[in-house]
């Protein structure tokens, strides 16, 4: 980093009124109070920088962002070497993004034969809160019956290979892949950027297999604050688990070392689905048929026969194939997930209709008794069936936080128990 | 982590700078202040090897018995003028404008081969440092190599039209992809004159209003989409052989360098990933992948030249290029068939993924060769 590439931060300085230096000291200070969760909507500290080191990935329990950029990569090299190097280089970029800096020697004043390290659209933004996490698909540990990487033996037991479930219907090109990053921010351009910059240092050892933009959240984790509506315009996933409630996250999201494998222990387990909505079926949907589908008034959010969104839901009164009713975790065994998923609008169909949906991201410590249980009670009885289609589907084993600038994502996993970085490299 | 040395070589590409007129007070024999080339069957006299750069005037005498030809080659052996036909015992004068630097003249009696050479120097403009020889001679290989390219295209396009003219279908079909082969290597250079490659290589959506369209790609559409050959069609393949010609005349003279070489090579690659892995090029005919094929190796044979420099400045790049140009060479080998290769249409839209994979993991790091070129990482 020389002064010939300022952060985009140090950009803000200079180039801001007295305000956007007073929010982004604002922001310093809430960094420095290491809180994670706090909503930061309404305090003037949007644009800050979230911590990227950390004992967890940050973009889980971290006050969902407003933006998202989620893509899923293909390994293309059979190196493990060649992967290990990579993992680094992202830990690295990561490092510097999510500060609000260019990646490299920056966007601007280098060598003018060669093209930038970073690719500039970037310059000039706050940092926006992006967090970038990155999870490993099954197709990492065996693909084609081959362990590619010599890792298959550290599979762990629960990133399994997602079921089957009624109604699915998906596309192989917009489903799996051997690693996963997501890019959350409050500026969009920020998210993108992060995963062009990504990718772009990837060229040769991975390749994007998917991608999704997200441009509104539908999920919040924190629990003060109004839950955003998903494209239906109803409120859902009112009682998500809250970043702040450690209790509830060493619970039902972190993988503890008990759990095992060992190398997971802090991570968490991902899944995502690209749900496409049926827009112009349901907004021709009468409004009571809409409310007993999901098992909310619409206006407030409130539950059946209460009043207020956060009210406690009574769910035998609630139509028996009601969304709320099915989903609660009193209907799965208390099966919990901390959602984090985002409307997304690719344009429109051949068709003309809406190409729109929910991204749904769901952490986890177990898919098994988290995200199965209920999707497969979802899946037989959900009214909402008749309006939506699952027509992707990933899931990944997200690994703990990058601990300081010398650990790097997967360390746990592509180094040997003695310390060893790696049993057949250097 | 890229901290990089500018090294003379970018000085003397970019900032050489026409001087002022020559000296005039130099009055030598009748020829004034011009530079008096001696030519002979066996000899080239230059009677100064220095002189101020600007206007330059090359007095010529053929002494010798056989008709010669006079050049000035600038580093490369990019030709900066010529003179054919000096026949035995005339005098002919030649006029260039020289920039400042190092040159050579070359007598070549009988108009044949590389020429009997001597070494002048322009002076004057701003000092430069020496062109690093390995350069200095990848781009006289490289210039060599498109000048053969050239060459060996000329008879194929000639095969081509005849086969049109002749209202052949089937053959002119055949003849098609084979005449492209030796322009796809070296489009960059083809490109640099401007005017050749609008008339030789558009695609119907690249004219612009009122612009007739002719070359390659009108004649593949006759040939695949109407399937039949119209009058105007065989004076367009009389006129593609008449604009290669023209081509392959200039090739010479094209303005090279180790940097526009790397850059070139970056461009070929460009070309396959927006146009060749869309199957936009070859849209009738399906036959992408042999312009694909040539296109990389036009490439390579850039990065093989460079290679000496490159892989000293930046070992690690070298590796990488040297891994991914083997890569997708085998990527596009599972798609041969017989001398050629399958038509593109054939290709599904996953297979075209693999290669678009296999094109940008090229192209990144080979956006990164003319840095190498140019100094130390």
């Amino acid at each position: 980093m020389t002064a010939k590439a300022p952060s985009r931060r140090s950009l803000l300085g200079w180039g801001g009124a007295g305000l956007a230096i007073g929010a982004a000291a604002a922001g310093g200070a809430a960094a420095a109070a290491g809180a994670v969760g706090e909503d930061t909507r309404h305090t003037g500290s949007r644009n800050r920088a979230v911590p990227f080191h950390g004992e967890h990935q940050a973009g889980i329990a971290t006050a969902v962002q407003d933006r998202l950029h989620f893509a899923a990569f293909d390994v293309t090299t059979d190196d493990r070497e060649a992967l290990v190097a990579l993992l680094k280089e992202w830990s690295q970029a990561a490092a510097r993004m999510t500060a609000g800096k260019p990646v490299g020697d920056g966007a601007v004043g280098g060598l003018a034969e060669a093209p930038p390290d970073d690719t500039g659209e970037a310059l000039g933004l706050p940092p926006s809160r992006l967090t970038l996490t990155v999870g490993f698909g099954p197709t990492l540990f065996e693909k084609d019956g081959k362990d590619r990487f010599g890792i298959k033996s550290r599979r762990p037991e629960a990133l399994i290979d997602l079921p089957v479930f009624s109604g699915d219907n998906l596309d192989p090109a917009r489903s799996n892949g051997d690693l996963c990053v997501q890019a959350c921010a409050d500026d969009p351009q920020v998210a993108v950027h992060a995963i062009r910059n990504l990718a772009r240092i990837g060229f040769g050892k991975v390749a994007v297999r998917w991608s999704q933009l997200g441009f509104g959240k539908t999920s919040s984790t924190t629990p003060d604050a109004q839950t955003p509506r998903n494209l239906f315009g109803f409120k859902d996933g009112t009682h998500n688990i809250a970043g702040t409630d450690d209790r509830a996250l060493g619970k039902h999201v972190w993988v503890s070392g008990k759990d095992g494998p060992e190398w997971m222990a802090g991570g968490s387990y991902l899944v995502a689905r690209r749900i496409r909505m049926h827009i112009e079926t349901w907004d021709r949907t009468p409004l009571k048929e809409q409310e007993d589908i999901f098992g909310r008034d619409k206006r407030e959010g409130a539950p059946v026969g209460r009043s207020r969104e956060h009210d406690k839901p009574n769910l035998r009164a609630m139509p028996p194939t009601s969304h709320v009713r099915l989903a609660h975790p009193d209907s799965n065994g208390g099966a919990r997930l901390l959602r984090r998923g985002y409307s997304f609008t690719d344009g429109t169909d051949g068709l003309g209709r809406l190409e729109a949906g929910l991204f749904f991201l769901a952490y986890q410590r177990d898919v098994r008794d988290g995200f199965v249980p209920v999707q497969r009670n979802l899946a037989r009885n959900d009214a909402l069936n008749e309006y939506i289609q699952h027509v992707g589907s990933a899931v990944f084993a997200v690994p703990p936080g990058v601990r300081d600038g010398h650990d790097w994502w997967g360390r746990g996993l592509f180094t040997e128990a003695d310390g060893s970085e790696d049993a057949e490299g250097k | 982590m890229r901290a990089v040395r500018l090294s003379a070589l970018l000085a003397a590409a970019t900032l050489a700078a026409v001087t002022g007129c020559a000296d005039k007070s130099d009055a030598e024999g009748g020829a004034g202040d011009a530079i008096r080339v001696t030519a002979s069957d066996d000899a080239c006299k230059v009677s100064k090897p220095e002189f101020p750069a600007g206007h330059v005037q090359l007095a010529v005498e053929n002494k010798g018995s056989q008709v010669t030809e006079v050049y000035v080659y600038a580093p490369g052996d990019r030709i900066v003028t010529e003179r054919e036909n000096i026949g035995p015992g005339t005098r002919v004068r030649i006029n260039a404008e020289v920039k400042a630097g190092r040159y050579e003249i070359a007598c070549k009696p009988g108009m044949k081969g590389e020429g009997i050479r001597q070494k002048v120097t322009a002076t004057g403009g701003s000092a430069k440092a020496k062109l690093d020889p390995r350069l200095e001679k990848a781009v006289a290989e490289y210039r060599t190599y498109a000048q053969a390219q050239a060459d060996g295209t000329l008879p194929k396009a000639r095969k081509f039209a005849d086969a049109v003219r002749k209202g052949d279908l089937e053959a002119a079909k055949k003849a098609y992809a084979p005449s492209r082969i030796g322009w796809e290597r070296t489009e960059p250079v083809a490109e640099s004159f401007g005017d050749i490659d609008p008339k030789v290589d558009f695609r119907e959506d690249g004219l612009e209003k009122g612009q007739k369209w002719t070359g390659w790609h009108r004649l593949e559409k006759s040939l695949w989409h109407d399937k039949k050959i119209t009058a105007d069609d065989k004076e367009l393949a009389s006129q593609l052989v008449d604009d290669l010609e023209d081509w392959r005349g200039r090739v010479g003279s094209a303005e090279i360098t180790p940097t526009g070489m790397a850059n070139g090579a970056k461009e070929l690659l460009d070309e396959v990933a927006t146009g060749k892995v869309t199957g936009e090029e070859e849209r009738y005919s399906h036959t992408d992948l042999v312009d694909f094929h040539a296109n990389v190796e036009g490439a390579q044979k850039s990065y093989e030249l460079l290679k000496p420099v490159a892989a000293e400045n930046d070992p690690e790049l070298a590796g990488e290029l040297d891994r991914q140009f083997a890569a997708l060479f085998k990527k596009l080998d599972e798609y041969r068939e017989g001398d050629g290769f399958v038509a593109y249409d054939t290709v599904g839209d996953s297979d075209r993924k693999d290669l678009s994979d296999g094109v940008n993991a090229l192209a990144e790091p080979l956006s990164r060769l003319a840095a190498a070129v140019v100094g130390k990482k």
